[in-house]
């Protein structure tokens, strides 16, 4: 699961993401994208292609990893064995989809233990959504299913990107994906149709998760030529704008058609343009929350540090002398 | 302070919510291993990605977790992506065939005409 990379942007007009790059070499690449080629690990790339690819799938892996923790939350106490195996299932897929990620990143020249250790210490992000807590049952189920939904408009887009191992990664995942969105939505479904306890219950999770759902696909890009350089090269594939406008296109109306309320009142779709129009989401909330000051960002830090210190004896009893790395291959 | 959470797992591991430990060295995580697999008797063996193990029993464990989570498979290879000799990209004009070798393909095989004539010519000579 995951939500738009938060992709650099340091406002500069003049192309410094191509200032460096021998124009040949250049050229030969981006003929090699507009034709709908992949670009596979050892190929040339721009710097600054390379950079951003490591950056965005690495922030992609460590949203799996970190977005097993709130849902696994209700593992324990999931109502019903049927649920609690379906649960456990989920969250196993979505480590799975870290690994996977991992292994993307790493053909790029970063090692996963760099990764990790960027992670850890705060300096690699992962999607906003994971720093806010599971509160009730129905929490993990609005996670499930629109959370995953979200994800999915992204990954969608994201896997027909020009690089190769990122673009086969994706569909793997994507297919696990339907589902979880499918569990989730039986999930809301059931909560929305049962008692008025219950439907107050995944009402009140709705209106919590809404803020945090309307940040997930980050705000609006500043059309610069950044931005146009990073579109061409298939490594940012839609705007966040365009991405949060297919997502509410999607899950609005099956959310109303349940009889459940979202916490704007000025959320509409507008005949005219065929756009939503809604409340500008509180951005400097997410700001806030990204920079490490959300509900649970260092509950979050501080389980996956202890992961690695715990298993550390193991993995140290383990290790081969004649280990040697080599990044894998595609 | 230890971490509070609604998880009750993660409160019982009383975490240290400061600790500054867990850096990771290098191959912390191992080395890599490429993963093959056959979905179907009969079929070839397809790569489908890589996992980080410690031996290649556990790259097969992981495997088998990673990668045939779901759907059919009947076999799984594990190798070291060390001992996986690959060719360049930027070599790829090794594998261009050229016009020159037209004898290797079938249609550079035409013999109908050839034996027509043949026949045509026998036809002739017989009822001399």
């Amino acid at each position: 699961m995951y939500g738009n990379a938060y992709v650099e942007n340091n406002g500069q007009q003049h192309n410094s993401l191509t200032a460096n790059e021998d124009p040949i070499q250049l050229a030969a690449f981006e003929a090699r994208i507009a034709a709908g080629d992949k670009i596979e690990p050892h190929d040339w790339m721009p710097t600054e292609y390379r950079k951003q690819l490591v950056r965005m799938i690495e922030q992609h892996a460590h949203s799996e990893i970190i977005g097993a923790l709130p849902e696994g939350t209700w593992i324990t106490r999931a109502p019903g064995f049927r649920r609690k195996l379906a649960l456990m299932a989920k969250v196993q897929d979505e480590v799975g989809h870290g690994q996977l990620l991992y292994s993307a990143a790493e053909t790029l020249g970063k090692s996963r233990e760099d990764m990790t250790n960027d992670l850890i210490s705060g300096k690699s992000k992962y999607s906003n959504v994971f720093n806010y807590p599971a509160l009730t049952w129905a929490d993990s189920a609005v996670i499930a299913w629109l959370i995953d939904a979200g994800a999915i408009v992204n990954q969608l887009a994201n896997s027909k990107g020009s690089y190769g191992p990122y673009c086969r990664a994706l569909d793997r995942i994507c297919a696990e994906e339907s589902f979880h969105l499918k569990y989730g939505h039986d999930n809301v479904v059931f909560l929305a149709t049962g008692t008025a306890t219950q439907r107050a219950m995944v009402q009140d999770a709705l209106n919590r998760w809404w803020e945090p759902i309307m940040h997930f696909f980050g705000p609006s890009d500043k059309m610069s030529v950044h931005t146009e350089t990073l579109m061409r090269w298939k490594v940012k594939m839609a705007t966040n704008d365009d991405m949060r406008q297919t997502f509410l296109d999607m899950y609005v109306p099956k959310i109303w058609d349940l009889g459940l309320t979202l916490p704007d009142t000025e959320l509409k779709k507008n005949p005219e343009t065929n756009k939503w129009e809604f409340t500008e989401p509180n951005w400097e909330v997410f700001k806030q929350v990204i920079n490490g000051n959300g509900p649970c960002n260092k509950e979050r830090l501080a389980v996956r540090r202890m992961a690695e210190e715990k298993g550390r004896w193991v993995r140290r009893a383990l290790l081969s002398e004649k280990a040697e790395y080599v990044a894998p291959l595609a | 302070m230890n971490i509070k959470s609604l998880d009750p797992r993660v409160t019982r591991a009383n975490i240290d919510e400061n600790a500054q430990d867990g850096v990771l060295n290098p191959l912390d995580h191992f080395q890599t291993y490429e993963v093959f697999e056959q979905k179907k008797r009969g079929t070839h063996h397809i790569h489908v990605g890589s996992v980080h193990a410690p031996s290649p029993e556990l790259a097969m464990i992981f495997a088998k977790e990673q990668y045939t989570r779901r759907g059919q498979c009947v076999n799984l290879w594990v190798v070291k992506t060390q001992d996986v000799f690959v060719t360049e990209y930027t070599d790829a004009d090794i594998f261009e065939t050229t016009a020159s070798k037209k004898y290797r393909e079938p249609d550079a095989y035409k013999v109908i005409d050839r034996i027509n004539a043949y026949k045509e010519r026998t036809k002739t000579k017989s009822t001399i």
